[in-house]
């Protein structure tokens, strides 16, 4: 097989552009697709203070080294989860990408500064370990762009994520949910500005990128994920991506393009119904956020 | 051959192209990496006897 781009050896196909690439025709592929979604998606501007909220996983430190590639200013943000080896190891990526790069790095750590972890702080207040845990994160990354005064929190969710987000949304019919779906968040009522540059890249991509540009990345599954909803939808996605290549990219650039438009209404009214929370003064509906609720209740003994 | 998730190892003759040796272990070539040593191989490479490959998946769950 050839590079689609110079015709040299290829390392790696991507079926869903029928296409083969070698390794610097691929970085630059990634950094196209990168480069096309903040631009399309008016994410932000060069000079823009980037916060980036990373796990030690693959697409969280490949968004961090093709953001600083493209020239933007970008710091990490590592949230500490205290599910036990995995945790302990993740970090250990993330600070090597840190010292590499020479960027910094801000830690926050939920069993030290908090006093719960995911495994049994969960359990403790009765939620599914995920929830638990994609709560805790949107919370303390929303908390930590503020205090630091970042322009925009940048995640690394690709596009299966994203496509397996709506998939799970549309079989509910979760309006509120999908109204939510979009690329760019913008700043309101106490909230950062939240952007997901990685949306054209499927996480085979990402994965590849790591590899080929040298990033060490935790390759071992989250012990809490598994069997949940999220790679339920992905599998079936997948089966469906396998007859059709493309069919992932069409199904959720259909949806911004055609579909999206119709559920932000919705969250735009519950927006002005917000207010700061009695516990920290983060925006919420309730006199107390949902994340002073997990708390109060990961921490009862 | 290292697979991963979970973790085992396992012996299989070559020569044999990457994706036949997918479709012989079941597993969809757009859920995994294919790495050789500690280089990244695209579908049509020929493995042969000797080589060492991981099969490293690439589906991270985790999102509600």
């Amino acid at each position: 097989m050839k590079c689609r781009r110079c015709r040299a050896p290829a390392v790696i196909d991507v079926r869903r552009h029928n296409a083969g690439f070698c390794s610097p025709c691929f970085v630059h592929h990634c950094q196209e697709q990168v480069r096309k979604a903040i631009h399309d998606f008016s994410m932000f501007e060069q000079g823009a203070r980037v916060l980036v909220a990373v796990s030690g996983g693959k697409d969280s430190l490949a968004l961090w080294d093709l953001l600083l590639d493209l020239g933007y200013e970008v710091d990490g943000l590592y949230l500490g989860l205290g599910i036990d080896d995995y945790s302990d190891k993740s970090v250990v990526y993330v600070r090597e990408f840190a010292g590499r790069r020479a960027r910094k790095l801000i830690e926050v750590d939920l069993p030290t500064d908090f006093g719960f972890d995911i495994p049994n702080g969960s359990r403790a207040a009765r939620r599914v370990p995920c929830s638990a845990c994609g709560l805790s994160k949107r919370h303390l990354f929303d908390r930590a762009a503020l205090e630091g005064d970042y322009d925009v929190v940048a995640t690394g969710h690709n596009l299966d994520d994203e496509a397996a987000v709506l998939f799970g949304n549309v079989l509910r019919w979760s309006a509120e949910y999908l109204g939510r779906q979009h690329p760019v968040l913008p700043a309101a009522n106490g909230f950062p500005r939240k952007v997901k540059p990685l949306v054209r890249l499927a996480e085979r991509e990402t994965a590849a990128y790591c590899v080929l540009r040298g990033i060490d990345y935790q390759v071992e599954e989250c012990p809490m994920a598994e069997g949940n909803r999220h790679l339920g939808y992905k599998a079936a996605l997948n089966a469906m991506e396998a007859q059709s290549p493309g069919t992932k990219h069409a199904f959720l650039f259909g949806y911004f393009e055609r579909a999206s438009k119709l559920f932000t209404p919705d969250v735009e009214a519950e927006r002005d119904e917000l207010h700061p929370c009695g516990g920290c003064g983060a925006p919420t509906l309730g006199e107390i956020c949902a994340f002073c609720r997990l708390v109060e209740r990961a921490t009862v003994r | 051959m290292l697979l991963r998730n979970p973790r085992r190892e396992l012996e299989i003759a070559g020569p044999v192209r990457v994706h036949a040796l997918l479709d012989r272990l079941e597993i969809d070539r757009d859920t995994v990496l294919v790495i050789r040593g500690d280089t990244l191989v695209p579908g049509d490479t020929l493995l042969l006897d000797g080589d060492d490959v991981e099969i490293r998946p690439v589906i991270s769950g985790g999102a509600e």
